[in-house]
């Protein structure tokens, strides 16, 4: 084969000049429409579909109290994730960033979000007729952050990491800790504090950020522990993977991929990091045709020979010795 | 960990799943690379299809549609 | 031939250059060049008809609403079907970006075939996933929170909060599912303008009549007239009898 330029061969491809013949391209596209609806009726009358039941604070309450109370004490002293997150929750955390690349610093607070205002004292102050829990949250609003900090600690360390509470807390300095919390807990598994996190606004709601962030915040891993059930957590490849049996989102590999690679997954930047290598990746992706190389490919490893078999088979043999 | 499967009514049961696949999922380990085996089963089966569509001779002889 | 009032007339001038750009043969052929004789050509009709049945899917839920699939058998039924619709649409789909690749498909001034082909999947991957988000269960929850790191880091959670139901179920059935639908649109009549791309040239040594690269046309060419029977020889020339 003689040596071609790329001009010359796209100058090749611009037309066809050769022989045709009759297509029904409307048959085909009825034919088709046809085949995928009933390979997808059949899939769907076969495999249905996953439907497992979101998870609700009153649930979490219930099922893990002493993880709810310890993850709402986070809350309150503003030690949890959410409370260090930085933007768009808040100016407590730092931003991930690559290099001068700091994008989540530049769009700001735009979900502001209180930890211990919106998870705790908000809530509790929609408790009527309990003088008692009001005088807590006074109390615990009037003292000092240090003494309020030695309060978390010491009640933290009070109620251990056992399944339950304890009936009884060791002698120690709580402040209004414990009342706090028993009144949260109680509001908590009645299925107030789902309400009261998404009412904090207006009747209707359609915005979940704040019961949402609550419960991944878990400080036992209780919400984290049925993902990782299902897995779903990320180094478990969980970006591509569904609940059940089911196939997930297969499409996300590449995406999922990079977190598996050690510095990029281990480094606090890793999603920004992630994010920019998929960005340049998909842009490389759309520019295909003009990437030197990379568009040569197909020609250098000729699967077209298969494709076009046919096409060239009558070449040849129109071509025929003389 | 039971975290409230929805009950499902006869005709859900009836119109939901022959084959049930609403249980923990196998997953395939290879060196640090985990996959489901459903998503295994999918980019294989695409594998399998791109080659096939390629190999198979697809029918012409004048006729119109596929 | 339009007077020169209908020339001056917008509706006149975009008919003729709609028309012009896209002659109806040309929008729907009855024909296709003889090279298209492979099964792999049948994966972007494919692809359509999968969109086909996500959309109306898609449309008895949205009819219904949100948690209709929850609590009704046809519902988590319909539910089924929108779910393994997609699955088939991202397969189907890839299947055909792999064939182009390997086809080379961006040939003879087709660049923007693949460009718009490849920004479709780029965008048909945010609109699954704003399903995901959509579903109102467990997955959705975890999704939700999951993604929100990763948005967040890109300064995107600003104005895109995963945890937003109302936001991601509106992402979702309006406005990605357009931009998919304009995409593909964009993307078919491209082909349909520029044809599907010719195989490879053979190049020979001594170069015969398919070697020949054919000259660029911009319409399909006119049925080709049988070729003129081929003409004896010329007769020697006689050898003159000396007078």
């Amino acid at each position: 084969m003689t040596r071609v330029s790329k001009a010359e061969l796209d100058e090749a491809a611009r037309s066809w000049n050769g022989p045709y013949r009759p297509y029904d391209l409307v048959k085909e596209f009825v034919v088709a429409l046809s085949v995928v609806a009933a390979i997808v009726i059949v899939a769907a009358a076969l495999f249905s579909s996953p439907d497992d039941a979101p998870v609700t604070i009153a649930q979490w309450a219930r099922q893990a109290p002493v993880d709810f109370v310890t993850t709402a004490v986070a809350e309150l002293d503003g030690s949890s994730q959410v409370a260090t997150y930085g933007p768009p929750y808040n100016h407590n955390g730092t931003a991930q960033h690559t290099l001068f690349i700091r994008p989540e610093k530049w769009l700001g607070v735009s979900h502001p979000v209180n930890t211990s205002q919106d998870y705790v004292i908000a809530p509790l102050a929609t408790i009527p007729n309990d003088p008692a829990v009001q005088a807590a949250v006074s109390t615990w609003s009037g003292a000092t952050s240090d003494q309020q900090t030695k309060w978390t600690d010491g009640y933290t360390k009070g109620i251990g990491t056992g399944n339950t509470l304890p009936a009884k807390l060791p002698p120690g300095d709580y402040g209004p800790v414990p009342t706090m919390m028993t009144a949260l807990l109680n509001l908590a598994q009645s299925g107030g504090l789902d309400g009261a996190l998404l009412t904090s606004r207006q009747f209707f709601q359609t915005d979940y950020t704040k019961p949402l962030l609550f419960m991944s915040d878990s400080t036992a891993m209780y919400f984290a522990g049925l993902g990782q059930a299902q897995h779903l957590l990320g180094t478990q490849w969980g970006m591509m993977n569904e609940t059940g049996s089911y196939p997930g989102q297969v499409w996300l590999w590449l995406y999922t991929f990079w977190y598996q690679v050690k510095p990029i997954g281990s480094s606090a930047n890793a999603d920004l990091i992630v994010f920019e290598i998929m960005a340049v990746l998909s842009l490389l992706f759309i520019c295909i045709p003009l990437l030197p190389g990379v568009r040569s490919i197909p020609r250098w490893v000729p699967l077209y020979k298969l494709i076009w078999r046919n096409h060239y088979r009558e070449l040849r043999s129109s071509s025929g010795p003389p | 960990m039971a975290w409230g499967h929805r009950r499902l009514s006869v005709e859900t049961v009836l119109l939901g799943a022959i084959i049930n696949l609403n249980h923990p999922a196998h997953v395939v380990h290879w060196h640090f690379f985990q996959m489901s085996l459903a998503n295994l089963v999918v980019i294989v089966v695409m594998i399998v299809v791109f080659a096939a569509a390629i190999a198979l001779p697809f029918p012409t002889h004048g006729r119109g549609g596929s | 031939m339009s007077t020169r009032a209908e020339k001056r007339s917008w509706t006149t001038r975009t008919r003729e250059i709609a028309v012009g750009a896209m002659p109806p043969e040309r929008l729907l052929p009855d024909e296709q060049p003889s090279y298209v004789a492979s099964w792999i050509y049948v994966f972007g009709v494919l692809t359509i008809a999968a969109l086909i049945m996500i959309v109306l899917s898609g449309v008895v839920l949205a009819l219904k609403g949100p948690a209709w699939w929850h609590y009704t058998g046809i519902g988590h039924f319909i539910n089924s079907v929108h779910l393994w619709a997609v699955e088939l649409f991202f397969f189907v789909m890839v299947v055909h970006l792999w064939g182009k690749y390997w086809m080379a498909a961006w040939r003879g001034g087709r660049t923007r075939t693949w460009m718009t082909g490849a920004v479709c999947f780029l965008i048909a991957v945010p609109t699954a996933f704003t399903g995901y988000l959509s579903q109102q269960n467990f997955d959705a929850q975890w999704i939700a929170t999951q993604a929100k790191d990763g948005i967040n880091a890109t300064g995107a959670g600003a104005f895109f909060n995963v945890l937003n139901f109302g936001q991601m179920y509106s992402y979702h059935i309006l406005l990605l599912p357009v931009a998919v639908v304009a995409l593909v649109i964009w993307h078919v009549l491209l082909v349909r303008r520029h044809g599907v791309v010719p195989p490879f040239p053979v190049f020979a040594a001594a170069p015969g009549p398919q070697s020949t690269p054919p000259a660029p046309q911009s319409t399909l060419p006119a049925p080709q007239p049988p070729p003129d029977p081929p003409q004896p020889p010329p007769a020697p020339p006689q050898p003159q009898a000396k007078p």
